[in-house]
């Protein structure tokens, strides 16, 4: 809700703009190469500027670039997507306290427009949830911050997303640009690889996608998703056992 | 309205999944704020929610780096496998995903351009 007066006129709203700020390149460089890689991956300049505009989801758009390149079913390119997603329905667990008080509609734009960096900073700001005793000016101070930073984020991603789909055409095939979308992902995926079960957990996934790449309709990546999860979860489950006698 | 030109290949099916990947996205982002009621997820789904997103992406790297034309690849001189090499040391070494991408993209691009690998 970037563009509330409300939140416009409160200083906190100018502190998540400057805590936003100090990544923006970070955020730039990420989008401007996502804006490349959408039409390196063969979608028209119509469907890379409406995939930016709306998806708004640098993982997720990745993770689905070749999906719909190859020609995947939609549910398939929906339920990679939805993986890939995951970490926001984390987020969202978290940050439901802070945002009850607001009504539906305004919960679902701001869910809609935090993503990974913008959570981040607000997690690190606001560490204790709030009470039914917090003072509304707290919740409002909140709020203004977090309506700073995914206003920046946003701003900083979908200019440099057009900039890169504009650029796309003037580069040459034969470079293999689309290949960053992948080291993208792999970035991603490695911060994700925290404990030895997840690094498990994607070992097995990938080898589970490879083995299974012959299915039809990229069904490999959720065979490879729903193989890998379960293993971890049984992993997970002995561990416990054994931890509990 | 006048057809537009130069924007070919837009298809109606691919708008619908963008479509579709936008409600995605507000339910993921948003998922823990709709119900007023408190509710939790039950515990193995907690549980899952720790490997499914690693799990997902690792499905889809992977064979985008190991594969090529739907085979392991054959031979060494893959630009790939380099790449994802070097921005997974740059990864460890710095914690920085863009950093992962410049190193990964300039052995990728020097192998490629320079010594015509994986052309």
């Amino acid at each position: 809700m970037f563009f509330k007066p409300a939140y416009i006129r409160h200083p906190d709203y100018w502190a998540g703009v400057r805590d936003l700020a100090s990544v923006a390149t970070g955020i730039g460089a990420w989008g401007l190469m996502t804006g490349v890689a959408m039409v390196k991956s063969g979608m028209s300049v119509v469907e890379a500027v409406a995939m930016t505009l709306f998806v708004f989801a640098g993982s997720a758009q990745l993770a689905a670039m070749p999906l719909i390149a190859a020609g995947a079913p939609l549910w398939v390119i929906l339920a990679t997507a939805f993986c890939v997603n995951l970490r926001f329905v984390v987020f969202s667990a978290h940050l439901r306290p802070y945002v009850m008080h607001l009504p539906l509609r305004e919960r679902l734009v701001v869910g809609y427009l935090t993503a990974d960096l913008s959570y981040v900073f607000f997690a690190k700001r606001y560490p204790h949830a709030p009470q039914t005793h917090t003072p509304p000016g707290d919740l409002l101070a909140q709020q203004a911050y977090l309506a700073g930073s995914t206003g920046i984020n946003w701003l900083s991603w979908m200019s440099a997303s057009m900039v890169g789909i504009a650029l796309a055409n003037a580069i040459p095939t034969e470079w293999g640009l689309g290949f960053a979308g992948i080291l993208a992902l792999l970035g991603v995926m490695l911060s994700l690889a925290s404990s030895p079960l997840r690094i498990v957990a994607m070992a097995v996934s990938g080898a589970a996608a490879v083995v299974a790449w012959s299915l039809p309709l990229k069904l490999n990546i959720v065979v490879a998703i729903a193989v890998a999860v379960g293993l971890s979860l049984l992993i997970d489950r002995q561990r416990e056992g054994a931890r509990h006698g | 309205m006048a057809e537009l030109p130069a924007f070919g290949e837009t298809d109606a099916w691919t708008l619908l999944t963008i479509a579709c990947l936008t409600g995605v996205t507000v339910l993921t982002r948003s998922l823990f704020f709709l119900s007023d009621k408190p509710w939790t997820l039950p515990h193995w789904a907690q549980r899952g929610l720790q490997y499914a997103p690693i799990a997902a992406l690792g499905a889809v790297v992977i064979p985008e780096v190991v594969m090529s034309q739907g085979a392991l690849i054959q031979t060494w001189q893959e630009p790939r496998i380099f790449a994802v090499a070097a921005g997974t040391a740059w990864f460890f070494w710095r914690r920085d995903v863009l950093g992962t991408i410049v190193t990964g993209m300039v052995v990728f691009l020097s192998l490629r351009l320079g010594l015509g690998w994986g052309l």
